[in-house]
């Protein structure tokens, strides 16, 4: 028996290889999926571009209106598909085993499966630009009939792969779903009672089980379209005798909840956040936490919403209303207790920070606008126009992806074990902040002056607002420069983080930056206290300042 | 902090809260004035009980809406902390008071809202927009029109990829403008050829999905003189943009004698500009990306014009 070196000596870093293989380590997985996700983020960026342009004179000009249709179509799939739930799964990746000391994933293989299935996919999809007669042009709903007419006949065609591949992208989640749930239920460090639990955790739980529950419906809806657009059955060919109706109730069954999947977790980060940045614990930590299975539970009721006039009867209209509105009050519980966290705190305006705030503002504005959706009559008007438009990108831009980035800033330092810098990510904070709005404010008004969504050309009366809307997309796309600048150059050449640099509580931080392929491996610290104990002054863990010493002793060393 | 301090300092943060508070009352108020003119103009009986609904849902989001960034701003301005002050702050896990009460207010104020809208759907249903929907029947279609239970006017709109037809079965008239007569009720009968649209006139407030394989009917009554826009809605294909119509509101002679003057008119094709626009793509030597072909310009008395000035 060797006596062991202490400090213990420092590993050999890993190569970039393993970013390329098959790897079942979480933490490899987690950042494979996030720089996928920023890939396909670059492209649907792109496309948005040529939406923008195009819209940014009445005619249409810029680009066929076939075109057109194909490009926005594959701009929403991109964003949604390949960008938002897969940049979510790498974030559940890297937090939920580090955040519950657990080594890894419970199912390390089938997290791997999982992560391999959406380049698969991606590629699916991509090549459906380069198939005779175009990618799919039906819009990201793919609503039936015009989804299931196949102008040139051909057996491989642009909808027939987006079907395919957004099939597999429910596979994929499915798996992940799986696991996700699975590690947070079984794999807990000694002492982390659900109570005890990272609100991130618990918002990941219920957005995992809204997968469960909800993607299901969407796989057989896509199998039934497809088996329509490919071997002429009829589920919702109205001349034979089907309904294309239907279509869109197992598309919105789990096409709504899928939006509570987006920002569910991304609750989770403001939570998380908050309270670093703030030197406070989250307020009221029990109902931040239960307030996400009571989403959950109405999220899952509130489909028919999507749909008041394409043909449902008016106590319907009015029961689904009641159940949106509802779902107004766990959000807001959420929303008043970020405030309180930040109330009389001291407060630290980094990057993640003004992300957070960003995204915070954004979205209490994506709450009003949700509201006034949700009232009937107010719907009949603007639905299907570029308010709905307006109101999803707040939702989706303006608050999930900001707080998707002040997530990236807060936890680089851990998982690539390099700080990024201040001063671009202000910068991108700003333009980003900036061209949101600029780009998403205007489909208001536009959408209350009745221009439809899915346009290729409008009618010139609505051609300022455009205007102030494309320059806002042009500035948006510029400021995914200096996030990207940032990323690489401290990847490469950042300053080394220590284990804490945020000065944070939670188990992750107790880790070395990166932390070691198992994690904490065989000395899993256990959790004594609630998390976000800012100023208590209360120990997370057992024997806390001996971890933190071992910790620093290290990186003196190295 | 000591209690007499923070007794001494509670009366001018309540004043000054207050004061904070009304300023924001009236803003939302302004607000609410100002959403009337983010819409088109009202041109059915729909548009100012939907309009007066959003005015007050604007207030409230406003008031909302400046409450949140009101403590965004408040803690951003005072509560940052000193630049080598690396302290945590004051502790304060919860308040259980504080969570009942705003779970409570947005209920109360959700549920308000809704008890709203639901009385105001009920009026706009015994006003009108309020559709029956019936599987489609092809005899009746043949047949005609049964005549009972019928507003003054009956107009059958049939939507297609992408051209709109108007048909007045009481009078043997078709169009691709729409004519009606002002403050007279008129249902009309939706059906698709080929997929879903959208009857969508905003300055009626009114917006309905056709769906092939069913008559929708639906009852609208225009209150204004003047020409609007008819759009689809629901995304229909490569020339979704473009399938619009013009609807002219007018007095009632004035319809009347446009209805007579239309069944005299020999059949022509209609309006379609996907119909050109198909043929000028098609010359092209690579025409691009698929699309299904337009169907052809239907057959009407009067095609109308889709390029006259519209007011919404």
């Amino acid at each position: 028996m060797t006596i062991a070196t202490f400090p213990p000596e420092p590993k050999p870093e890993p190569g970039w290889g393993r970013y390329f293989s098959f790897c079942t380590d979480a933490k490899v997985i987690g950042i494979q999926y996030i720089v996928t996700a920023f890939f396909f983020f670059l492209i649907g960026g792109l496309l948005a571009m040529v939406i923008r342009g195009e819209l940014i004179t009445p005619e249409s000009d810029l680009v066929d209106r076939a075109v057109y249709n194909g490009i926005y179509t594959m701009h929403g799939t991109i964003m949604l598909f390949l960008f938002t739930f897969p940049v979510l799964n790498g974030l559940n990746n890297l937090l939920i085993p580090t955040m519950i000391g657990a080594p890894d994933m419970a199912f390390p293989r089938l997290n791997a499966v999982a992560f391999w299935l959406v380049p698969i996919f991606g590629f699916l999809l991509m090549a459906s630009f380069f198939v005779p007669g175009g990618p799919a042009y039906s819009g990201w709903w793919s609503y039936p009939p015009v989804s299931i007419q196949n102008p040139l006949g051909n057996l491989i065609n642009g909808q027939g792969m987006w079907i395919t591949a957004v099939a597999l992208s429910g596979v994929s989640s499915i798996m992940g779903a799986i696991n996700f749930v699975t590690t947070i239920l079984r794999m807990r460090a000694p002492g982390m009672t659900l109570f005890r639990m990272p609100v991130f955790c618990w918002t990941a739980l219920a957005a995992q089980s809204l997968q469960l529950i909800g993607l299901p419906a969407l796989t057989g809806g896509a199998i039934m379209l497809l088996m329509d657009l490919t071997f002429g059955t009829s589920f919702y060919r109205p001349e034979g005798g089907g309904d294309p109706v239907l279509y869109q109730h197992f598309f919105w069954f789990y096409s709504h909840p899928a939006v509570y999947v987006i920002i569910l977790p991304v609750f989770g980060i403001f939570s998380e956040l908050f309270p670093v940045y703030s030197r406070k614990p989250l307020f009221g930590y029990v109902y931040v936490a239960l307030a996400s299975f009571i989403i959950v539970g109405l999220g899952l009721i509130v489909w028919v919403h999507h749909m008041f006039p394409s043909g449902v009867a008016q106590w319907m209209r009015n029961l689904f209303m009641v159940t949106t509105m509802l779902i107004a009050v766990p959000t807001g519980v959420k929303v008043f207790a970020w405030l309180g966290t930040l109330w009389g705190g001291k407060l630290r305006l980094t990057t993640p920070m003004l992300f957070c705030l960003g995204g915070l503002f954004n979205f209490v504005f994506a709450g009003i606008t949700g509201i006034m959706l949700a009232t009937v009559p107010v719907d009949i008007h603007v639905s299907n126009t570029y308010f709905v438009v307006g109101h999803f990108h707040y939702v989706i831009y303006g608050a999930a992806v900001m707080g998707i980035f002040a997530a990236i800033y807060h936890w680089f330092p851990k998982f690539i074990g390099r700080m990024p810098y201040e001063g671009l990510g202000k910068l991108h904070f700003l333009l980003t902040f900036v061209g949101a709005n600029l780009n998403f404010l205007p489909m208001h008004p536009l959408g209350l002056m009745g221009m439809p969504r899915r346009v290729s050309s409008y009618d010139p009366e609505f051609t300022f607002w455009n205007v102030v809307a494309s320059l806002g997309a042009f500035l948006l796309g510029v400021s995914i420069i200096p996030f990207l600048l940032n990323m690489l150059s401290a990847w490469i050449r950042g300053p080394k983080a220590t284990h804490n640099p945020w000065n944070a509580i939670g188990l992750e931080w107790l880790l070395p930056s990166p932390p070691p392929e198992d994690n904490f491996g065989e000395d899993v610290p256990t959790v004594i206290s609630r998390p976000y104990g800012y100023g208590t002054g209360q120990p997370l863990v057992e024997h806390q300042d001996e971890i933190e010493r071992r910790l620093e002793l290290q990186e003196a060393a190295a | 902090m000591t209690s007499s301090s923070t007794r001494s300092i509670n009366t001018p943060a309540v004043v000054g809260l207050s004061v904070w508070v009304g300023v924001m009352v009236l803003i939302s108020n302004w607000m609410g004035q100002q959403a009337h003119r983010w819409l088109p103009v009202q041109a059915s009986t729909a548009a100012p009980l939907v309009d007066d609904l959003f005015s007050f849902e604007t207030a409230i989001g406003t008031f909302v809406f400046l409450g949140v960034v009101s403590v965004m701003a408040w803690v951003m301005l005072f509560n940052r902390a000193e630049k080598y002050d690396d302290s945590d702050a004051v502790p304060i896990e919860g308040n259980t008071k504080l969570e009942v009460i705003w779970t409570a207010i947005p209920f109360v104020l959700v549920m308000g809202i809704a008890f709203w809208t639901i009385r105001a759907s009920e009026e706009l249903g015994t006003l009108g927009p309020m559709e029956h929907i019936h599987p489609r029947n092809p005899v009746e279609e043949v047949g005609g029109y049964t005549g009972d239970r019928l507003p003054k006017e009956q107009v059958e709109v049939i939507a297609r990829q992408w051209s709109w037809e108007f048909r007045y079965p009481g009078s043997n008239v078709s169009s691709t403008e729409l004519h009606l007569a002002v403050d007279q009720p008129v249902t009309f009968r939706l059906v698709s050829e080929d997929v879903l649209h959208g009857f969508y006139i905003p300055a009626f407030r009114v917006k309905q999905d056709v769906v092939p394989g069913r008559a929708i009917d639906f009852n609208v009554t225009p209150t204004r003189e003047g020409v609007y826009r008819l759009r689809d809605s629901q995304f229909s294909g490569t020339w979704f943009a473009a399938n619009q119509s013009d609807v002219v509101v007018e007095s009632a002679e004035e319809h009347q004698a446009w209805l007579e003057q239309a069944s005299r008119a020999p059949l022509q094709p209609g309006l379609s500009r996907a119909v050109s626009e198909y043929a000028t793509r098609q010359a092209r030597s690579n025409p691009g990306w698929a699309t299904v072909p337009p169907a052809p310009p239907p057959q009407v008395n009067v095609p109308g014009s889709s390029s006259q000035p519209h007011q919404a």
